[in-house]
C-alpha cells in the first residue's frame, strides 16, 4: 500500500519536473506579481514594507491557484484517474499524495523564495523568516483545499475558470491568518506564536478535510 | 513458467441501466463474466459500450442495477481488474518504461517486469523513449503491456484492437488466449474479431 503511495508521490513529482509539467509556473507567476507591485505603488518603502507580508501572502495564494485546475483533470483525462482507482489504495491516500506532490512542487519553493522576494517589498531582515515560516506552514492548507476544488471540477471541460471562483472563498481564513502572523513578526501587539498556531492548526484541518472531500468528490463520478 | 491459475470469481451485473444526459442509453442489462470466459461487447456506436466499461471501472454510476463480485462482494470489480480504453491511462512525459513501473507499483500482484512485458508487446526499444513521442498503435501496445506486469483476473477492454497493425492484433489475441487458459476472463467492447474462439457476444440495443 505505501508503495502505491510512493509511486503516485514519485510520479507527480517526475511529472512536475519534466517539460511542460508546470512545476516553476507558480514560482515564476509569483515572481511577477512581487515584482509588479512596487511598480504600482511607487517608490514609497515605508508604504511598500508595512504592506509587504500581505503581497507576499496574495502573490503565494494566487500562484498555487495557478495550474491547480490540472491536479485530477489531466489524470481523469487521459484514464490514469481509472488506474488509481483500480489500485487497492484508498482513494483518500491517494489524494493525500498528490496534494503532498502538488504541495513539494509548488508551496514549498513559493516559502523557500519568500525572503528572497521580501527584498523586492522592503521587508526589513528580521521579518524574513517569520514570513517565509507562515508560508511555509500556510501553503499546504492551500493546495489541500484547493485539491477539494480540483477534484470537484475533475470532469468539467473548462474547469480552471470556475475553480478560483470556488476556492478563493475558503482560502480567506488562511489568508488572514497567515498576514496577521507575518504582520505580527513586523511589531505590534499581538505576539507572533498567537496567528501562527491558530495558521498551523488551519493546515492540518486543511489536509484531513480537503482529503477526504476531494476523494468523495471523485468517488462520486458522473 | 509454472502453471498459474487465477481464483473462482465472477463479476455479476443485473438489470443495468444507463442515462447519459437525461437520455436512457440502455436498460436491463444484465450478464455473468466467470473464469476462463470472453465476452464480446458489440453495439452500433452510441450503444453505450463504452458507458458500460465506465460503470464496471467505477467511473459512471448505474442508473439502476448493480455490478459486484460473486465470491468476493465487498471488493469493487475495478480492484480487480485491468482496464485499457481509449483513455489509455499513459503520461505523455514519462517514458514507456517508467508508466509501467507506475502501473506496477500502482496495481500490486507483480507479474512480468516492465522490461519483460515491453519485449512481449514487441516494444523492447522504446523503453526509454517518452509515450508522447511514440505512434497511437505503439502507444496501444505499451497500454495492452500494462496488462502483463501485474496479474489481474479480469481484463476490461475497449476496442483492444484500434489502430494495431496485424501482427500486433495476432500478438493481442494469443495474450488473451493465455489469460482464458489461466483462468482469467475478458471483457471486449469491439466491433470486429477479437480472434477467441469460445467468446460469447453480448450486444446492446438493436
Amino acid at each position: 500500500m505505501s508503495r502505491a503511495f510512493l509511486a503516485i508521490l514519485r510520479r507527480d513529482l517526475a511529472l512536475a519536473s519534466r517539460a511542460g509539467g508546470g512545476g516553476e509556473l507558480a514560482l515564476v507567476f509569483f515572481l511577477t506579481i512581487v515584482v509588479l507591485v512596487p511598480f504600482a505603488l511607487g517608490p514609497d518603502l515605508n508604504l511598500l514594507s508595512r504592506i509587504g507580508p500581505a503581497i507576499l501572502w496574495l502573490g503565494a495564494l494566487l500562484s498555487m491557484l495557478i495550474g491547480l485546475d490540472r491536479l485530477f483533470q489531466a489524470d481523469e483525462e487521459d484514464g490514469s484517474l481509472d488506474l488509481i482507482r483500480a489500485s487497492m489504495l484508498p482513494l483518500e491516500l491517494a489524494v493525500l499524495a498528490k496534494g503532498l506532490a502538488h504541495w513539494l512542487t509548488t508551496g514549498l519553493p513559493l516559502a523557500l523564495a519568500a525572503p528572497l522576494l521580501g527584498l523586492l517589498v522592503a521587508l526589513p531582515g528580521e521579518a524574513m523568516l517569520p514570513v517565509a515560516a507562515t508560508l511555509l506552514v500556510g501553503t499546504p492548507a492551500l493546495s489541500f483545499i484547493g485539491a477539494a476544488g480540483a477534484a470537484l471540477t475533475a470532469g468539467l471541460r473548462r474547469g480552471g475558470l470556475i475553480l478560483p471562483v470556488l476556492v478563493a472563498p475558503l482560502t480567506v481564513p488562511v489568508l488572514i491568518f497567515g498576514v496577521s502572523a507575518a504582520n505580527a513578526a513586523l511589531g505590534g501587539t499581538i505576539p507572533f506564536s498567537t496567528p501562527f498556531l491558530i495558521l498551523c492548526a488551519l493546515s492540518l484541518a486543511a489536509i484531513v478535510i480537503g482529503t477526504l472531500a476531494a476523494a468523495t468528490a471523485l468517488r462520486q463520478g458522473e | 513458467m509454472t502453471q498459474f491459475s487465477f481464483p473462482k470469481l465472477a463479476i455479476e451485473a443485473g438489470n443495468l441501466a444507463c442515462r447519459r444526459g437525461g437520455r436512457l442509453i440502455f436498460e436491463g442489462l444484465a450478464f455473468r463474466l466467470g473464469t476462463g470466459e470472453a465476452i464480446a461487447l458489440t453495439g452500433r456506436n452510441g450503444a453505450g459500450k463504452s458507458s458500460l466499461l465506465a460503470m464496471l471501472c467505477g467511473r459512471l454510476r448505474p442508473d439502476a442495477g448493480t455490478i459486484r463480485i460473486d465470491g468476493a462482494p465487498e471488493i469493487a470489480p475495478i480492484e480487480l481488474s485491468h482496464v485499457v480504453g481509449h483513455r489509455d491511462g499513459l503520461k505523455t512525459a514519462l517514458t514507456a518504461q517508467e508508466n509501467l513501473a507506475f502501473a506496477q507499483a500502482l496495481l500490486g500482484d507483480v507479474a512480468l517486469s516492465p522490461a519483460e512485458a515491453l519485449a512481449v508487446v514487441g516494444l523492447p526499444h522504446v523503453a526509454a523513449l517518452p509515450v508522447g513521442y511514440l505512434s497511437a498503435g505503439q502507444r496501444r501496445r505499451v497500454a495492452l503491456a500494462r496488462l502483463l506486469v501485474s496479474r489481474r483476473p479480469f481484463w476490461l477492454l475497449d476496442e483492444p484492437m484500434s489502430a494495431l497493425d496485424l501482427a500486433a492484433q495476432d500478438m493481442l489475441s494469443g495474450l488473451m488466449r493465455a489469460h482464458l487458459a489461466d483462468g482469467g476472463a475478458i471483457l471486449a467492447a469491439t466491433h470486429g474479431p477479437l480472434g477467441l474462439d469460445g467468446a460469447r457476444e453480448l450486444r446492446i440495443g438493436p
